[in-house]
């Protein structure tokens, strides 16, 4: 049997800010800042920047509808260039979170695309996401940074 | 909140210059100040210049998807010309070069 070789965070970081909407464009900057360190190309940062994006649009737009609330970014670095990063919320929560994922369903306003998720998969090689009706969402991307495919998907 | 926004108005075109980043926050004031402006010269063609775009996500594909809407109605049309990489990235991964004319940013190769 292949052994599973386990992953070593190298860095990290983690911050905590209200969801209001000011917020986005320094939540995805404060990513894409920290994932320079592996010196990734400008396409992968883009990617990685965008994706982010959407997972913090979504919180801001759908966790706390009855006023703002706190979302949690944390960032982990590993060994190999990949990276992680989780979006949480303490808010509503995702009733069906298959439906949340198609493409074009928003559960927003007119002025919602609903292409949230799909750009997220797209931009990322993995999202997870977890939640609980009044309890949260946490939305993970994981990306691979540099490497042999320097961070493309196949 | 209302963007301010560089434009031109020709014979029969709108060249309307949108710049910096288009997101969840910033859309509400792009989009109020593009349609004043759609609204106000009803021009054939609206032309939407992105060479100064400096980031866009899926609200951005929001915001071109409205434009033509409402260009549509009004019996007229709108394309987007000069979108940077990243933008044109997005728009082409939802297939919004389909619904409306984009060109993309041309960049002079490298040596």
């Amino acid at each position: 049997m292949k052994p599973i070789k386990k992953k070593t965070v190298k860095n990290q970081f983690e911050i905590k800010l209200p969801s209001r909407s000011v917020n986005e464009g320094f939540a995805r900057a404060s990513v894409a800042a920290f994932a320079a360190q592996c010196d990734p190309t400008v396409e992968v940062i883009s990617e990685l920047k965008t994706a982010v994006s959407e997972a913090v649009t979504n919180a801001v737009v759908h966790a706390y509808p009855d006023g703002i609330g706190l979302i949690h970014i944390k960032c982990r670095l590993y060994d190999d260039n990949s990276i992680a990063v989780s979006v949480r919320d303490s808010g509503v929560g995702i009733e069906d979170i298959q439906k949340a994922r198609e493409p074009l369903y928003t559960s927003g306003s007119e002025d919602r695309a609903g292409m949230g998720f799909t750009v997220m998969e797209a931009l990322s090689d993995r999202i997870t996401v977890r939640s609980r009706p009044q309890r949260g969402t946490t939305v993970t991307i994981f990306k691979k940074l540099s490497g042999r495919n320097n961070g493309q998907k196949h | 909140m209302n963007k301010s926004l560089e434009y031109y108005h020709g014979e029969d075109e709108l060249l309307i210059y949108v710049t910096g980043e288009i997101d969840h926050h910033s859309c509400d004031g792009l989009r109020l100040a593009t349609d004043e402006l759609i609204n106000r010269f009803t021009p054939e063609k609206t032309v939407l210049d992105f060479r100064d775009v400096t980031f866009c996500d899926s609200s951005g594909i929001a915001f071109i998807l409205g434009r033509y809407k409402l260009v549509t109605a009004l019996g007229k049309s709108v394309s987007v010309i000069n979108i940077p990489p990243q933008p044109y990235k997005i728009f082409t991964l939802a297939a919004v070069n389909k619904i409306v004319s984009l060109s993309p940013l041309k960049i002079p190769s490298r040596k």
